[in-house]
């Protein structure tokens, strides 16, 4: 079972990843994008990291989660904000109020997550955003964190002969085709780092 | 780092510090990026609200004031604000008439803009939302995200505030609006790469002796590369692109409103010079322009370069286009 610890622990982790690879999500947006998503996500995942150490009412996973997505949606800005903000939100409703919750329910909370933000955003797998970690990554979380962190990176690498048909990329038409998409990028290491968090290394 | 700047995480707070200063009629909001008319709840009014990303000055805080916008909230450079900051602002100039968003088409702006919507809504305002989409450039709008919110936003901007002004009701505002959209269209050219602050270097790759045709106001590159041609020849194929598609709109001999643009690094000099071989193609193809306006008003950052955008005018469009004005950047008749 998995409780709001881990959960402050994932956004943690999260918000280190992000610190860490900022530069090369920013490198990623500059071709096809208008080269801020790094340093777009980083402000909103600091923000997260502040609120959660100012909320100490968000004693549950889903409580957590909810406290993060308002906060990025009120950090961000762009469409990363709103898009990783209903990922986060949508999740930790799902999760409803228990004080702990198992794999199977953060699994299928996830699901629910990603399939707001295809809705929000109108794309779909194929189209070169998140989603084509994000849905590869949920489903892989059947087999085990690692797995849908591995699924979820070989989703990001496969944006890269994508011609990107949402967002600002779509504006190139075939010109998009041979970058990897940031948002892509992103969503891998929001998954990763739930895998070093579930299944530290060494635990594998 | 070649610019004017403290730092990169300081630039919009510190322009807004300096709009502040120099415009006491301003409600300025540094902390929450927000800039308003201080009159803005006193006449009764509907509310005109609009906000975007920073970069593209003078939009939007640059049109706040008499009969254009009620209020504008600033994002990051280049980054949509956030819902707060737009219900923030909708509040603030609400007088119980509603208030019209302007929002551009771009997937960051139209999904926070729509999610304030929400909350303003739940709040008990009454909202309105018109979505700028004016650029040409992006044909295959069923594989983008449709066309781009460009140069139309100041011809909106205008008339819904200038409606608003003279007291119509938020759904004669927001009619007004769409069909300045509807009846809109814009091209833009790219002569250099911008710099974002973020990044301290150029977007993307434009080699000297070329351009890029069909440009949003991001510093994204555009639908094509081509070697350097003359303005004469820039105007033929912008003005060609816009007409082409206006031609689906309305009768082909209708007067125009006319914007020439520049991006932000363009001198007016150039840009006079653009707009004499606009004026002359338009002649040439028998479209009459009603008023026309050059100058640097939706930018993008320090990019080289211009756009066109026309739209269809009727006698009442023509009227709310004359009705004083009075903005940081725009302004007439008073």
């Amino acid at each position: 079972m998995r409780d709001a610890e881990f959960f402050r622990r994932w956004m943690v982790a999260a918000a280190a990843a992000v610190e860490r690879e900022a530069d090369r999500l920013t490198e990623l947006d500059s071709p096809i994008g208008d080269a801020d998503h790094g340093s777009n996500l980083l402000r909103g995942f600091t923000a997260v990291i502040a609120a959660l150490e100012t909320e100490p009412t968000a004693a549950t996973p889903g409580a957590v989660l909810q406290l993060s997505g308002r906060t990025l949606i009120g950090t961000v800005g762009g469409a990363s904000g709103p898009l990783y903000g209903t990922l986060l939100r949508r999740t930790g409703k799902a999760l409803g109020e228990s004080a702990e919750v198992s794999d199977a329910e953060l699994r299928e909370a996830l699901s629910q997550g990603v399939a707001a933000v295809a809705q929000l955003g109108g794309a779909a797998p194929g189209d070169k955003t998140m989603l084509d970690a994000l849905v590869p990554g949920v489903a892989a979380l059947g087999t085990s964190y690692r797995a849908a962190g591995n699924a979820s990176q070989d989703g990001a690498l496969a944006t890269v002969p994508m011609r990107a048909r949402k967002g600002r990329a779509s504006y190139l038409g075939e010109r998009s085709i041979g970058h990897q998409d940031p948002g892509a990028t992103s969503s891998a290491l929001l998954l990763g780092t739930l895998a070093d968090v579930a299944e530290p290394a060494g635990a594998r | 780092m070649t610019m004017l700047i403290n730092s990169p995480q300081t630039v919009v707070t510190d322009a807004l510090r300096g709009m502040a200063a120099a415009h006491p009629e301003l409600d300025v909001d540094v902390e929450r990026r927000v800039v308003a008319r201080r009159d803005a709840r006193s006449g009764g009014r509907v509310g005109v609200v609009s906000g975007g990303g920073s970069g593209h000055e003078p939009l939007h805080a640059g049109f706040v004031g008499y009969g254009m916008l009620s209020a504008a909230c600033l994002g990051e450079v280049f980054t949509s604000p956030v819902p707060e900051q737009m219900v923030r602002a909708a509040a603030a100039v609400d007088s119980g008439q509603g208030v019209l968003f302007v929002v551009k088409n771009y997937t960051g702006d139209v999904l926070n803009f729509e999610m304030a919507a929400e909350l303003a809504e739940e709040d008990g305002l009454r909202i309105e939302r018109v979505l700028v989409d004016d650029d040409v450039a992006v044909t295959d709008s069923l594989f983008t995200a449709g066309r781009r919110g460009t140069g139309a936003t100041l011809f909106v901007e205008k008339i819904a505030g200038a409606a608003a002004e003279e007291g119509a009701p938020l759904e004669r505002v927001a009619a007004l609006a769409r069909q300045v959209d509807a009846c809109s269209r814009s091209f833009g050219v790219a002569l250099s790469a911008c710099t974002t602050p973020a990044k301290g270097s150029p977007t993307f790759d434009l080699p000297d002796g070329e351009l890029e045709l069909g440009i949003g106001i991001h510093g994204e590159p555009g639908r094509e590369r081509r070697p350097m041609m003359s303005a004469r020849e820039i105007a033929e194929v912008a003005v060609g692109a816009v007409l082409e598609e206006l031609a689906q709109i309305g009768p082909a001999d209708g007067p125009v409103l006319a914007l020439v643009n520049g991006m932000g690094a363009t001198p007016l000099l150039e840009l006079y010079g653009f707009h004499a071989e606009v004026a002359r193609v338009l002649a040439e193809r028998g479209v009459p322009v009603a008023r026309a306006l050059v100058g640097n008003y939706v930018t993008s950052l320090d990019m080289a370069g211009c756009s066109v955008t026309l739209c269809r005018a009727d006698e009442e469009v023509l009227r709310l286009w004359d009705a004083p004005v009075r903005t940081a950047a725009l302004r007439w008749g008073l």
